[in-house]
C-alpha cells in the first residue's frame, strides 16, 4: 500500500512542510522531495526558535538560570528543571530532604501527565479528530491548576530550588491530588474506547513509521520512542535518581516498533504515573522542604558533571563543565527529541505524506526543545 | 410562455433562498454540535444561542479583500469556487420536498442531481491547479480521484433502486414508497433483500461525495494546510464553505428520497414537508456527530475502501436485485 | 560488568597503560582512560584520545552496544584548545556511560567525523560546528543547523563578542 515506489528521475518536487504548517506544532521545517505523495528525501530545517540557552547558562549563575530550562520545553518543564537542580545537587554534596524529593517526584509525574495528555490530543487532531484534544485538555487544566496552586506558574515553572523547593504543598494541593487520580482514570478508560478502539485510527497507526532497536540505538533515541521499539529503557529505572527507586512502577515496553507502539506506551506511561503520583502522596514525610547547609552563592568544585532525567519526551541530559566560578564554564542541554528527531529524515523515506506527518506526530515534538 | 418562465424564476429564487439559508445556518449547526460534543459553549455571544453568528459571518467574508495569489491562474482560480457552489443550488430545482413543493419536476430528476454533482469534482480541480500551490494540487488531485471512485458505488445503489421503481424521476420514486414505513426502500423487500446494506452503501458514499470527515482528503488540514481552498480568502472561501454545506442537504435529501420514503410520514402528525426537512436533518445531525467522531482515513484506505469493498457489494446488490426482478 | 570490558578495551588503544586513578580537577592530563567516580560526577568512564584514535575508539563503544547521548565542544581559550565531547550510554540495566574526549588545536579545529559509525551524531556535529567551528572532516552536510544559513560566526566560543 504505502511501498516505496519505482522514481523516474526528474519527476520530482519539492515540498517545504514548515516552518508554519498545522502538523509540525511549532516552527519545524522539513524540506520534502516528493514523488507524488510519496516521500523521496527529507532533509529536517532546523533553527527557527533557537535562543543560545547554553550561551545563556554560561553568563548567569546557576540560580539565574533556573527559569530558562523551563522554556525549553513548555509541555513538560518540570522534568527539565529537575534535571538542573539534580545536577547542581550532585556536583555541590547538596543533600536534599526527602519530603523536598517526594514533592519533586509528584509534581513532575503530574507534569508528565500534563504533557502526555496533551500530546494524545494533538496527535489524536493530527489524525483529523477533533473532540479528543477537549476530552485531553479538560483533563490537563485540573493538573495545571493543581500546579499553578503551588507553583505560582501553569506552563513554566520555576519551582525546585537547589537544596529544595521554593514553596511547600498544602493540604489542598493533597486533596486535589487525590480527588483527580480517580478521575484520570476513568479519562483513561474512556479515551481507550474513544481512541484506542477506533479502526480507522488502528488502520492508519499499525505497522506505520517502523523504527528499529538498532535505528534508536544510532540515533539515540530515547523515551516513548525507544520504549515502543522494544527497548526497556527509562532512566527512571535504568539510572535511578531521586527518590524513584522507592516507587513501584512499570515501564510500559512494545516492541512493534510502529506509531502504534508508540502511543501505546504513552498511553500506559500515563497509568504509571498515576501509580506514582499515589504511591508518593501516600508516602509523602513530614519534615523542612529546604536543605540547611546550603551556601548562598553556590560555586561549583572544578569539574566536568553530567545529570540525566526522564522527561516527558525521553531522557534529557546536562552537562556543566565548572571552573570553580558562579556560573558555568560550559553548559551543555542534550535534550531528547533532538535525537527523536533525527529519525525522522531516514525513517520517512518512502512514505506517503499523510502517514509521515502521523509519524512525525507520534515522535511527540516540541520544537523549543529541540532548537534550545 | 411568459408565466411557466417567471414561475421557473420563482422556483430558482426559492432554491438559492433555501439553499443559502441551509448553508449558512448549517455552519452554526455544525459549530454549535461540535461544541457540544467537545463540551464547551460554541458560538452563542451573536444573538439568542449565537444566532446571529452565520449573518455576520456572511459579512465579514464578503467585505474582505478578495487576494489572487501571484502566479495564480486568474480565470479558473475565480470560476472554480462559483462551481462549487452553483450545481449545488441548481440541484435543489429538481428535489421533492412534498407530493406538492417542488420548483420542477423532471423525469430524470435523479440523473440531473448526479450530473450537478459530479461538477463539484471539477470545481476542486480547477481551484487546486489554478491556486499554483503545491498543497492545492495534491490535495485536489485527492480529492477527483476520491469522488471518481465514490460516484460509482453511488450511482450503482442508486441504480438498484431505479430498478425496483422503474423510474428516475424522484417524485415517483418517494411515492413508490408511500403508504406506509415498511414500504421504505431501507428494509428489505422480496425484490431486493440487501436493502439495508445499500442504504449504508448510500450513506457512506455521499460521506465521501461531499469530502466530509472521515473522508475530508481534499481538506486534510493537519496535512495540507486548507488543501484545495488553501489560497482563498473572502467570499471565495465562502462559497466553497457555503457549496460543501448545500452539497451536504443535497446528499441528505437524496438518501432520504431514495431510501427513507421522502416526505411520507409513518404516523401523518403533520404535513409531508415537515417529515421531509426531518428526516434530512437527523442525516446532517448524524454527519455532523461523523465528523466530530472519527479521525480521517488515509487516501489509499478510502480508495481501497471504495474499490476493494463498496464497489463489489453494490454489484452484488445490484445483481441480486436484478435476478430477483426478473424471477418475481 | 560492561564497564570493565569497556575500560580495557579502550585502555588498548593506548601505548602504555597509563595510571587510571582520577586526576585533580582541572589539573593537565595526557592521554588515556580514567574510571570517574559516578555519584561526584554522573559518568563512569572518561577517555582522552588522539584525532587518529577517535575512530577505533567510537569503534569500540559501538560494537559494545552503547547508543550515542550527545556531542558537544568546550572551547579552553586559556590552553588555546577546542575540545569535543562525546557522550555515550546504555540502554540496559548495566549502568555505564562513558565520556570520549578529543582535544585539537583553536585554529586549526578539524576532527574525523564519526556519522559513518552512528548516524544520529550527524546533527550533533553540525551543531558542533554552528557553535565551536569545529570542522568534522568526512561530514556528509556540515551546513550551519541551529544557526541562520549564512552564518559565520560561532557563538560559544570565548572570545565570541555578538
Amino acid at each position: 500500500m504505502s511501498a516505496p515506489i519505482q522514481l523516474q528521475p526528474g519527476e520530482t518536487f519539492i515540498l517545504n512542510v514548515g516552518p508554519q504548517h498545522p502538523a509540525t506544532h511549532g516552527v519545524l521545517r522539513v524540506k520534502m522531495e516528493m514523488d507524488g505523495e510519496y516521500i523521496v528525501k527529507a532533509e529536517t530545517v532546523l533553527g527557527y526558535v533557537h535562543r543560545m540557552h547554553e550561551k545563556m547558562g554560561e553568563n548567569r549563575t546557576y540560580a539565574q538560570y533556573l527559569p530558562n530550562l523551563s522554556r525549553l520545553d513548555y509541555l513538560g518543564a518540570l522534568g527539565y528543571t529537575h534535571g538542573h537542580v539534580l545536577v547542581i545537587e550532585r556536583a555541590a554534596g547538596i543533600e536534599v530532604p526527602e519530603r523536598a524529593e517526594y514533592i519533586r517526584a509528584i509534581t513532575v509525574e503530574l507534569n508528565r501527565l500534563a504533557s502526555h495528555l496533551f500530546w494524545f490530543g494533538c496527535y489524536v487532531m493530527d489524525l483529523g479528530g477533533f473532540s479528543p484534544l477537549m476530552y485531553a485538555l479538560e483533563d490537563r487544566e485540573y493538573i495545571l491548576d493543581m500546579l499553578e496552586a503551588v507553583t505560582g506558574a501553569r506552563l513554566t515553572y520555576c519551582y525546585y530550588r537547589f537544596g529544595g523547593l521554593y514553596n511547600d504543598v498544602d493540604d489542598d494541593f493533597i486533596e486535589a491530588a487525590k480527588r483527580f487520580i480517580p478521575r484520570m482514570r476513568k479519562s483513561l478508560k474512556k479515551y481507550a474506547a474513544l481512541v484506542t478502539g477506533n479502526i480507522i485510527f488502528q488502520k492508519r497507526l499499525e505497522g506505520m513509521g517502523p523504527i528499529s532497536a538498532e535505528m534508536c540505538r544510532k540515533y539515540g533515541a530515547t523515551g516513548a520512542v525507544a520504549r515502543g521499539s522494544g527497548i526497556n529503557f527509562d532512566v527512571r529505572k535504568n539510572e535511578p535518581y531521586s527518590v524513584y527507586p522507592e516507587f513501584d512502577f512499570d515501564i510500559p515496553v512494545y516492541h512493534e516498533g510502529d506509531s502504534m507502539a508508540r502511543y501505546k506506551v504513552r498511553m500506559d506511561e500515563m497509568e504509571q504515573s498515576l501509580r506514582i503520583i499515589e504511591q508518593g502522596l501516600a508516602k509523602l514525610p513530614g519534615g523542612p522542604i529546604m536543605a540547611e547547609k546550603k551556601p548562598k552563592n553556590i560555586k561549583l568544585p572544578v569539574g566536568d558533571f553530567y545529570q540525566a532525567v526522564e522527561t516527558a519526551r525521553g531522557s534529557f541530559g546536562i552537562r556543566i563543565v565548572s571552573d570553580g566560578d558562579k556560573n558555568a564554564y560550559r553548559l551543555k542541554l542534550r535534550s531528547p527529541t533532538y535525537s527523536n528527531m533525527h529519525l525522522f529524515d531516514e525513517a520517512c523515506e518512502g512514505m506517503m505524506i499523510m502517514d509521515a506527518l502521523a509519524f512525525m506526530g507520534s515522535l511527540d515534538l516540541v520544537i523549543p526543545e529541540i532548537d534550545r | 410562455m411568459s408565466l411557466t418562465v417567471l414561475n421557473v424564476l420563482v422556483a430558482v429564487v426559492i432554491a438559492i433562498g433555501f439553499a443559502a439559508l441551509n448553508a449558512a445556518y448549517l455552519v452554526w449547526a455544525e459549530r454549535r454540535g461540535a461544541a457540544r460534543i467537545q463540551r464547551r459553549p460554541g458560538p452563542n455571544i451573536n444573538g439568542p444561542f449565537g444566532l446571529l453568528q452565520p449573518p455576520l459571518d456572511g459579512i465579514k467574508l464578503m467585505t474582505k479583500q478578495i487576494m489572487i495569489p501571484g502566479g495564480a491562474d486568474k480565470i479558473l482560480f475565480m470560476v472554480a469556487p462559483v462551481l462549487a457552489m452553483a450545481p449545488a443550488i441548481l440541484s435543489f430545482v429538481t428535489i421533492p420536498f412534498s407530493d406538492t413543493i417542488v420548483a420542477h419536476n423532471m423525469d430524470i430528476g435523479l440523473l440531473m442531481i448526479f450530473a450537478f454533482a459530479s461538477m463539484g469534482a471539477l470545481a476542486v480541480l480547477f481551484a487546486g491547479w489554478g491556486s499554483r500551490n503545491k498543497y492545492s494540487v495534491m490535495a485536489s488531485v485527492r480529492a477527483v480521484s476520491q469522488n471518481v471512485s465514490y460516484e460509482i458505488p453511488m450511482l450503482i445503489t442508486a441504480i438498484t433502486v431505479v430498478m425496483i421503481t422503474g423510474s428516475m424521476d424522484l417524485k415517483t420514486i418517494t411515492a413508490a414508497q408511500t403508504g406506509g414505513f415498511w414500504n421504505w426502500n431501507i428494509f428489505p423487500s422480496l425484490h431486493s433483500p440487501l436493502m439495508p446494506l445499500s442504504f449504508i452503501l448510500f450513506f457512506i458514499c455521499s460521506l465521501a461525495e461531499t469530502n466530509r470527515a472521515p473522508f475530508d482528503l481534499g481538506e486534510a488540514e493537519s496535512e495540507l494546510v486548507a488543501g484545495f481552498h488553501t489560497e482563498y480568502g473572502s467570499m471565495g472561501f465562502g462559497l466553497f464553505f457555503m457549496g460543501e454545506y448545500a452539497n451536504i442537504v443535497i446528499g441528505a435529501s437524496l438518501t432520504t428520497i431514495l431510501f427513507l420514503g421522502g416526505w411520507d410520514c409513518p404516523f401523518g402528525l403533520f404535513p409531508g414537508v415537515w417529515w421531509f426537512l426531518l428526516k434530512i436533518y437527523l442525516l446532517i445531525a448524524t454527519f455532523i456527530w461523523i465528523r466530530w467522531t472519527f479521525p480521517r482515513t488515509t487516501i489509499y484506505g478510502l480508495l481501497n475502501l471504495s474499490w476493494k469493498i463498496l464497489i463489489p457489494l453494490s454489484l452484488f446488490n445490484l445483481l441480486l436485485t436484478a435476478g430477483l426482478l426478473k424471477v418475481f | 560488568m560492561i564497564l570493565e570490558t569497556t575500560r580495557e578495551a579502550l585502555q588498548s588503544l593506548f601505548a602504555e597503560s597509563a595510571p587510571a586513578v582520577e586526576v585533580e580537577a582541572g589539573a593537565p592530563r595526557g592521554n588515556g582512560v580514567i574510571t570517574r567516580d559516578y555519584n561526584a560526577h554522573g559518568y563512569h568512564l572518561d577517555a582522552l584520545v588522539d584525532a587518529e584514535q577517535l575512530l577505533a575508539a567510537v569503534q569500540i563503544i559501538d560494537q559494545a552496544g552503547f547508543f550515542i547521548e550527545s556531542i558537544t565542544g568546550v572551547d579552553w581559550i586559556k590552553e588555546n584548545q577546542l575540545e569535543v565531547i562525546y557522550d555515550f550510554s546504555r540502554y540496559d540495566f548495566d549502568v555505564c556511560r562513558v565520556v570520549i574526549r578529543i582535544r585539537v588545536p583553536r585554529d586549526l579545529p578539524v576532527v574525523p567525523t564519526i556519522t559513518s559509525i552512528y548516524a544520529g551524531a550527524n546533527w550533533h556535529e553540525r551543531e558542533t560546528h554552528d557553535f565551536f567551528g569545529i570542522k568534522f572532516a568526512g561530514h556528509p552536510h556540515l551546513i550551519p543547523l541551529l544557526l541562520p544559513e549564512d552564518a559565520d560566526f560561532h557563538p560559544l566560543l570565548k572570545d565570541f563578542k555578538a
